[in-house]
């Protein structure tokens, strides 16, 4: 193990971050064919359409409106399939630059099983990036109506005492939209994972 | 493998303004690796075009170059092991030779660049290699303190080969005295961190009359080597 080399430290995505990861979303047209991961769904896409959004709210309850969210999620049978063509189950999105408001078209994933014979409840995992973010948040996004299930999943399990467990948990929309509010500070800050 | 937080910034780190509103006060919740984590998404050379990493004129008028010191820019993405990470997407993003980003919330006064977008993209080799070529990106002005200047640098996002590998950060250029002064740079609490961020001038790899070489390599964490030998197609 001592001879293991060290991970590069972090360092901030900065104001600028949609030049290299959305550059067609903030003007820089003629350069890359499409921005990665802007459309996550195919027509043949399979599992029950569902759409997340949400704001990140700094400390001082403003909007992040320069931050870059990712997303990275199973597909309704809980699976990774990375190398699908019809779901890849990862997707990237921009902070709208007036609201702060984020919004990916996806499906809702299955259950996801584990080596270790545990069965981990649907999830996505949220990803954030920003100015003022030294290093990238990692949280996930769990679903209303599955309630039953999550008091078995080893993830949320880890969060003790149980009182942000909410945090992780998001809200019911109209036409099948979970609204997934992000707090980086206060008394609504929302559950980050060291993974 | 877990993160050695003791080489990783700080979420709040007082002199970089912007981080004391945008920094969780809460500790991190450790997890156990699960298969959200151990994997990750895949990019192949088909999504990428012939130019995306060639920064000197993916974005430049036909017959146009970037304007700017040529360089070329490479190194290898390793995992903790030492093994080079093949496949894995690098995006990159800059501000131009005269300092100025192409970004509606930029206002420097120093010029745009026709030709110049600032941003790249490349998968890695079999060995986890990368290159790509761009122009000698000029130190700007932020407003932190009152009279902050960025070092010179380029914006590195990489993936790798699961999603707890995701990692963003900075390149710096070797003799840069703007390195020692920088709030961002100096959230990094350890030394040896820092100086890994600093690309190193490499005479082999430069063309003669045309592009000087930088060489930076990037470490990502990991990995539980038997979980990822052994792991059966989408798990
Ligand atoms: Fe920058």
């Amino acid at each position: 193990m001592s001879d293991d080399l060290h991970e590069t430290a972090s360092q901030t995505a900065g104001p600028y971050v949609h030049i290299g990861c959305m550059p067609n979303a903030c003007g820089i047209t003629g350069v890359f064919a499409e921005d990665l991961g802007a459309q996550m769904l195919q027509a043949e896409t399979p599992g029950q359409r569902i759409a997340i959004e949400g704001v990140i709210f700094d400390g001082d309850g403003a909007p992040l409106t320069d931050a870059v969210v990712e997303i990275w999620q199973a597909d309704e049978q809980g699976r990774y399939t990375t190398r699908s063509a019809a779901f890849s189950g990862w997707g990237r999105a921009a902070a709208d630059a007036e609201t702060g408001r984020w919004r990916f078209e996806t499906i809702k994933p299955g259950a996801v099983p584990c080596p270790d014979g545990t069965v981990m409840v649907p999830h996505i995992t949220v990803w954030i990036i920003a100015r003022g973010i030294n290093i990238g948040l990692h949280t996930r996004m769990y679903f209303p109506e599955d309630y039953d299930m999550q008091a078995h999943d080893p993830v949320l399990a880890r969060v003790q005492p149980t009182g942000r467990l909410h945090t992780l948990i998001a809200e019911p929309g109209p036409d099948a939209t979970y609204n997934f509010n992000i707090y980086l500070q206060g008394p609504k800050e929302t559950v980050f994972f060291d993974v | 493998m877990p993160r050695d937080w003791t080489r990783q910034p700080a979420a709040r780190a007082p002199a970089y303004r912007s981080s004391s509103m945008r920094s969780p006060e809460h500790a991190r919740i450790s997890m156990p690796a699960t298969p959200t984590e151990n994997i990750g998404p895949v990019f192949t050379r088909d999504s990428l075009g012939p130019l995306d990493h060639d920064l000197i004129v993916n974005h430049a008028r036909p017959g146009q170059t970037a304007m700017g010191a040529r360089l070329i820019v490479h190194g290898r993405l390793l995992d903790q092991t030492g093994r080079g990470v093949p496949g894995a997407l690098i995006e990159v993003w800059q501000a131009n030779a005269s300092g100025r980003y192409r970004h509606k919330r930029d206002g420097y006064l120093a010029p745009l660049d026709p030709d110049f977008g600032g941003c790249g993209r490349v998968i890695t080799d079999q060995n986890g290699a990368y290159m790509f070529r761009t122009i000698m990106p000029a130190p700007y002005p932020w407003p932190n303190g009152g009279n902050d200047w960025r070092p010179a640098h380029i914006h590195f996002s990489v993936f790798g080969q699961c999603f707890a590998q995701r990692l963003v950060t900075q390149m710096y250029f070797e003799g840069d005295p703007l390195i020692a002064r920088c709030p961002i740079v100096n959230a990094v609490p350890d030394q040896d961190a820092i100086a890994r961020l600093i690309a190193q001038p490499d005479m082999e790899a430069t063309v003669p009359m045309d592009a000087r070489a930088y060489r930076f390599d990037i470490v990502l964490r990991g990995r539980r080597a038997s979980y990822f030998e052994n792991r059966p197609e989408g798990i």
